[in-house]
């Protein structure tokens, strides 16, 4: 085990996340073992320093001795060269496991981050995560790479100091190792408190952080409300929560690092009481006198350090926490291990309910549908009838509270995650396009699929339009693909969908924001594809539901009805009133009719 | 496929795509520049704080005399209060030394204190004016900027950015004050001390001010890579989670651990930069101090043993060399925050001085009683140049009319929208209300008078609640209420399980997309415009519930300017007018019964629309 993990039980009694993060240094051992080889070595070659000090004023000097002044000088130099040497090899091999160990932390926190079902996406803003990737993650890299070695390595220089201390004069040496006991005891107790506090910033700075986001991100319905001032006293309140906390936290930290200094000076100063009582008394020679205070004094600087060190720890562990926090939560939608042969997209909801954590009545329940391979079927339902839920079940975005979907007799949840989702894709209600070109938004990374392939996905959802853009398809589309127009994005979204030639397909309601000859024209190619697959649309409007051979009516949580469009619309009346544009229109009040 | 028309700029990986201008990437000549403006902003942020510096200064002065005069006075002790004990004349002496060494201890500890104190809060209090200054100056940003500088490198900057300022502040800025002031005073002592044996201890400082200038140089190019690197990470970041239902959805989560592996390793390597130098740079310092106090020792104790100096002076002064390279040490341990905050000023400050390109007027024009009459005069318009959007415009919309505005996808509808916003602004001609320039309204004044819908509506975490009264802040539960009730939402909000109370969750994800979309109404209509805009406002709704608000909209919208933009032409049945919009032109323009009788492009997408409602 290398020594700087065995050196952080220590302040890992009460919490052990960051311990839990030293497999992370496991690639490292050597280097590690080395540079703590260096920094030990390093101490010993402080320490020795003013030794030689002395030996020059109790030697040479009153002796008079010139050949072994020379000698001295050379040790000295020798001493400090090599000091610095250590340093530097320290320094230089520190580089590579702190950042390895960050960057390896940064890359498993974001895996596990997309492994995590949207139920916790739903809950956790980027924010919070982000604060965790970025600042926790350089707090713990800075103590990691010399918080935990300058803590050591001054806790080790006190010990060591003071056993020199502690034999050159026994009795002087007695009382600095007693003003360590303050010390020790005022630490724990500020240790407690700012735990808790630091804790608390760096909460308070993920929802600052939260808050930022969304108002970056709702820019534009912030400035169509012309809210700027609103918003600002909302960032406001929670910008001077983080200075009152911080504040806090800053006359904490005043008041324990002032004490660490003071205690050092008042040893010192009763050393130099009792030591030259003791030259007085002839136990102690000048030079030892003069080395003890010497040494005393190199205590001054490890002590006072050891608040801001302290602190760091801390906040490192702090930090761990949060990061542990996001790494503990098991991915509750994990992958099955069945594979489909030859998927055929035959598709069965048995019985499915669901739940929202929280909610007191459940969205769906007792859901019953068969979609035959190549079938296709319209989900009609009013808004907020559940079906985005339902289809969410598909691709395991979440998973029913209670029976099963299927998909050619295998439950969803048997099969491997990558196998299920390449077997179904959706085209979401509100399309998400990322920051990169149009060509990667719709393969999203994939690279099997080939450019006639891309051309026909284009050419179904008739969005054509990325042949004009100012690259063709390299152009980068902005965040959120905003620099398109509504329609323009929604299409592209379709495209994604049908690309990679799923074996279900589903559409929420994905023709919306299309005006009525593109939306019959994306109609017309999307018959084609769906020829082969099995769908599910879900729709507002008589001319996407006549995508469909056959309408699911979800009403209440559940399907009530199903049956072709024409058979309903005749015979359910609560169909009639979703679908019907002209159902209870008064004639007089249509200026169109 | 068309070629481009502006040389690409180089990026990390082809996935990312083409733009014409990558914003951040930055050469190294205006870095000069760049130094000027960050200290600018320093200086801009330091001022108000002049006089507490100042006492701040006179304290620390204190504080590290009293901290140096310790070594001193045990040199004292040691000299002359020793002596007379060992001649037995008592510790009168001795004992006055030890006296005044606790006294400097606890002025030190006291003004320590203080100190510490003192220079947090004024850390504090810049950062939480920097917090301030950046995030209104954000808002104040027109959206063109907001497009291409994408939410995750705001966020960056509000967070990352503003954090390595923090760390500065907090620690740094501490430790430098006391290491410089340590220094200095103790450059003087040692001369004061011994003159000769002070200028051998200085002899190496000039190597040190060079090495230190090296150093510098170095590190402002590195910490500026590692705060663009950082940028990229967070930006990718934020997007990847922003839009995690599609990346699973659509299995790229391995594609995108790959960017996110080589962003991240990019940043590892402008980290490895950094802590190269500071590893070149540390031992650099300890070495220069560790050969002095070698040549002091060996010098000194040449000169001691000539009676040239005495014992106590050899001693204090080996005692203070540390104290004059270690805090070296300090400075530069505290160099590399320094550096990365200065970095970091350096992207603040480049905010800070982006001006709106939708300025607010300086004069504004006041506009008491908005009746809500819109004109487009001669009105161009172009995103971006030679792709023009709007190519010439003319249109005039009476106070209280009702027009819808209708035509294929990306014919311009929601440019022409945003111009009335003010969004953007025209490129050529003008836009009026109530033949007032849009130019000439102040941002309140506009805002009051023109609300918009977004096509994408967007919802802030909260309630419901919330969300409604965002578009009038002082409405009552009663008001609000009644919104929601005249656009047909109160009966989905009543059956959530908090009513009004009920959290809608990260971007409204807890409601549905309708449910949303409704919400975003009621925000609008409880704003109370003059003038109302709505982008495919229920383009979400089931018919029944986009029948219940074209119905509140039939008396909303009596005494208003609207303006309806919709594919659904049911939305048509409540305007007075029509226009048909193709390629950034008006080609039809007319009472909606007129259009659907004439034979044109309405009478054709009318039917069309008749052929789809079968
Ligand atoms: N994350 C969530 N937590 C709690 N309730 C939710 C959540 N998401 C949706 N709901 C509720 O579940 C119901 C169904 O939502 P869903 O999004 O499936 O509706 P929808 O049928 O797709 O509606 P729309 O036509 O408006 O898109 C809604 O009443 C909504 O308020
Ligand atoms: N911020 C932008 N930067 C560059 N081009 C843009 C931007 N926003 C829109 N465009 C382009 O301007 C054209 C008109 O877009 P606009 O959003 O006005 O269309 P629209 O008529 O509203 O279409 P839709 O019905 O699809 O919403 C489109 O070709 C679009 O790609
Ligand atoms: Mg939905
Ligand atoms: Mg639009």
């Amino acid at each position: 085990m290398p020594p700087d993990t065995r050196a952080l039980r220590r302040p890992l009694l009460k919490n052990n996340s960051l311990w839990r993060l030293r497999p992370y240094l496991r690639p490292y051992v050597v280097r590690l073992v080395l540079i703590w080889l260096a920094a030990m070595v390093g101490i010993g070659a402080s320490i020795a320093l003013p030794l030689v000090g002395e030996q020059v004023v109790d030697g040479p000097v009153r002796d008079g001795d010139g050949g072994a002044l020379l000698l001295l000088g050379s040790i000295a130099l020798g001493l400090g060269v090599l000091e610095a040497l250590l340093i530097f090899l320290r320094r230089w091999s520190q580089i590579k496991p702190v950042l390895g160990l960050e960057t390896a932390i940064r890359d498993d926190v974001y895996a596990h981050l997309q492994r995590l079902p949207m139920s916790f996406h739903g809950d956790w803003q980027s924010g919070q995560m982000l604060s965790r990737i970025t600042t926790d993650l350089s707090t713990i890299r800075r103590f990691t790479g010399f918080g935990m070695l300058f803590l050591v390595m001054n806790i080790l220089q006190l010990i060591v100091v003071t056993a020199l201390l502690l034999s050159k004069h026994w009795p002087l040496g007695l009382l600095v190792a007693a003003s360590a006991v303050p010390i020790v005891m005022l630490s724990m107790r500020f240790e407690k408190r700012y735990i808790k506090i630091s804790r608390q910033v760096q909460d308070e700075q993920g929802d600052l952080g939260t808050f930022v986001e969304e108002s970056a991100i709702g820019i534009r319905t912030i400035k169509a409300f012309g809210r700027r001032r609103h918003v600002y006293e909302s960032f406001d309140k929670a910008a001077v929560k983080v200075y009152d906390t911080s504040m806090d936290k800053v006359r904490l930290s005043a008041r324990f690092f002032t004490f660490l200094e003071v205690i050092p000076n008042f040893t010192l100063a009763l050393v130099l009481l009792v030591g030259a009582l003791a030259v007085g008394q002839g136990q102690l020679t000048l030079g030892a006198l003069f080395a003890f205070t010497t040494l005393v004094l190199q205590l001054v600087w490890p002590i006072a350090s050891l608040g801001y060190i302290l602190a760091m720890a801390q906040e490192a562990m702090t930090s761990a926490d949060r990061v542990m926090e996001v790494m503990d939560m098991v991915p509750a939608i994990t992958g099955g291990t069945g594979r489909i042969e030859r998927p055929r997209g035959h598709l069965r909801f048995e019985g499915v309910g669901f739940r929202f954590p929280g909610a007191d009545r459940p969205v769906l329940h007792d859901v019953w549908l068969e979609v035959r391979p190549g079938e296709t079927v319209a989900v009609v339902g009013a808004t907020g009838a559940g079906k985005t839920t339902l289809t969410a079940l598909v691709p395991r975005l979440i998973d029913p509270t209670a029976g099963r979907v299927t998909i050619d007799g295998h439950d969803v949840r048997d099969l491997a995650l990558p196998e299920l989702r390449s077997v179904v894709a959706t085209a979401f209600e509100e399309p998400t396009l990322f920051s990169m070109s149009v060509r990667e938004n719709l393969t999203l990374g994939r690279q099997d699929t080939t450019e006639e392939e891309l051309a026909g996905a284009i050419r179904t959802a008739q969005a054509m339009f990325v042949y004009d853009l100012p690259w063709g398809l390299d152009t980068r589309i902005g965040e959120q693909g905003l620099s398109l127009s509504g329609g323009q994005r929604q299409r592209l979204a379709l495209a994604r969908a049908v690309l990679s030639k799923p074996k279900i397909l589903v559409l929420d309601d994905t023709l919306s924001a299309l005006d009525v000859e593109t939306e019959a024209l994306v109609e017309k190619a999307l018959r084609e594809v769906l020829r082969e697959a099995t769908g599910i649309v879900v729709a507002h409007r008589a001319s996407t539901v006549l995508l469909a051979d056959r309408v699911a009516l979800l009403a209440d949580g559940a399907i009530t009805h199903v049956g072709r469009h024409q058979d309903l619309l005749n015979e359910v009346p609560a169909y009639r009133a979703l679908l019907a544009q002209d159902a209870d229109l008064d004639p007089s009040e249509g200026a169109l009719r | 496929m068309t070629t481009p028309t502006t040389t690409p700029t180089p990026s990390t990986g082809s996935w990312r795509g083409v733009a014409s201008e990558d914003q951040d990437e930055l050469s190294d000549k205006v870095s000069g520049l760049l130094r000027v403006r960050s200290r600018r902003l320093l200086g801009d942020l330091l001022t108000p704080h002049r006089k507490a510096i100042a006492l701040l200064t006179a304290v620390i002065v204190v504080s590290n005399a009293a901290g140096l005069a310790i070594p001193y006075l045990v040199k004292v002790g040691i000299d002359e209060g020793i002596p007379p004990m060992l001649r037995g004349t008592g510790p009168g002496t001795l004992l006055t030394v030890v006296g005044v060494i606790l006294a400097a201890a606890v002025t030190q500890a006291l003004t320590r204190q203080a100190f510490l104190t003192m220079s947090g809060r004024i850390g504090q209090d810049i950062l939480l004016e920097l917090r301030r200054r950046v995030f209104d100056h954000f808002q104040r940003l027109s959206l063109s900027f907001h497009e291409k500088y994408t939410s995750g490198r705001v966020i960056s900057r509000l967070t990352s950015d503003i954090e390595a300022i923090a760390e500065l502040l907090n620690s740094g800025f501490d430790g430098l004050v006391t290491a410089v002031l340590t220094m200095f005073g103790t450059a003087a002592l040692l001369l004061v001390l011994d003159v000769h044996l002070g200028l051998v201890a200085l002899i190496p400082l000039p190597l040190l001010l060079l090495f230190t200038r090296w150093f510098r140089r170095q590190s402002a190019i590195v910490y500026r890579r590692t705060r663009e690197t950082v940028a990229l990470v967070i930006v990718h970041f934020v997007e990847s989670m922003t839009g995690i239902r599609a990346v699973q959805a659509f299995r790229r989560e391995p594609r995108n651990q790959e960017i996110f592996k080589e962003l991240n390793d990019d940043y590892r390597d402008a980290n490895v930069r950094a802590m190269k130098l500071i590893a070149i740079f540390m031992p650099g310092i300890k070495l220069i101090g560790n050969v002095t106090v070698a040549g002091v020792l060996f010098y000194g104790g040449w000169l001691a043993f000539h009676g040239e100096v005495t014992v106590g002076v050899l001693t204090a002064f080996l005692l203070y060399l540390r104290g004059f390279y270690e805090p070296m040490q300090e400075i530069s341990q505290f160099y590399n925050t320094l550096q990365s905050a200065s970095a970091a000023l350096e992207k603040l400050s480049g905010v800070l001085e982006e001006e709106p390109v939708v300025p607010e007027p300086r004069e504004p024009t006041p506009l008491p009683a908005p009746r809500g009459t819109v004109r487009f005069e001669g009105v161009r318009f172009a995103y971006v140049e030679e792709m023009p959007i709007l190519p010439g415009l003319d249109l005039t919309i009476p106070a209280g009319q009702s027009v819808a505005l209708v035509g294929s996808t990306g014919a311009g509808k929601t440019t022409l929208a945003k111009l009335i916003t003010r969004f953007y602004d025209p490129t050529a001609g003008r836009v009026l209300l109530d033949g007032v320039d849009l130019r000439s309204l102040d941002e309140a004044t506009l805002r009051a008078a023109v609300v918009m819908v977004t096509q994408e509506n967007f919802l802030f975490s909260g309630t419901v609640m919330d969300n409604i009264t965002f578009g009038r802040p002082d409405a009552t539960e009663r008001e609000v209420r009644e919104a929601a009730r005249a656009i047909g939402a109160h009966e989905f909000i009543s059956v959530l399980p908090d009513g009004y109370r009920t959290e809608v969750g990260k971007r409204g994800g807890r409601i549905s997309a309708g449910q949303r979309q409704l919400v975003a109404f009621a925000r609008a209509f409880l704003a109370d415009p003059a003038v109302l805009i709505l982008d495919e406002a229920t383009s979400s709704l089931d018919v029944p519930s986009e029948r219940l608000v074209q119905r509140a909209l039939r008396t909303i919208l009596s005494d208003r300017t609207a303006l309806i933009i919709a594919h659904r032409l049911s939305t048509v049945e409540i305007a007075d007018r029509v226009l048909v919009m193709e390629r950034g032109e008006i080609v039809e323009d007319g009472p909606p019964g007129d259009l659907i009788t004439a034979s044109g492009r309405f009478a054709d997408l009318h039917q069309a629309w008749q052929d789809s409602l079968s």
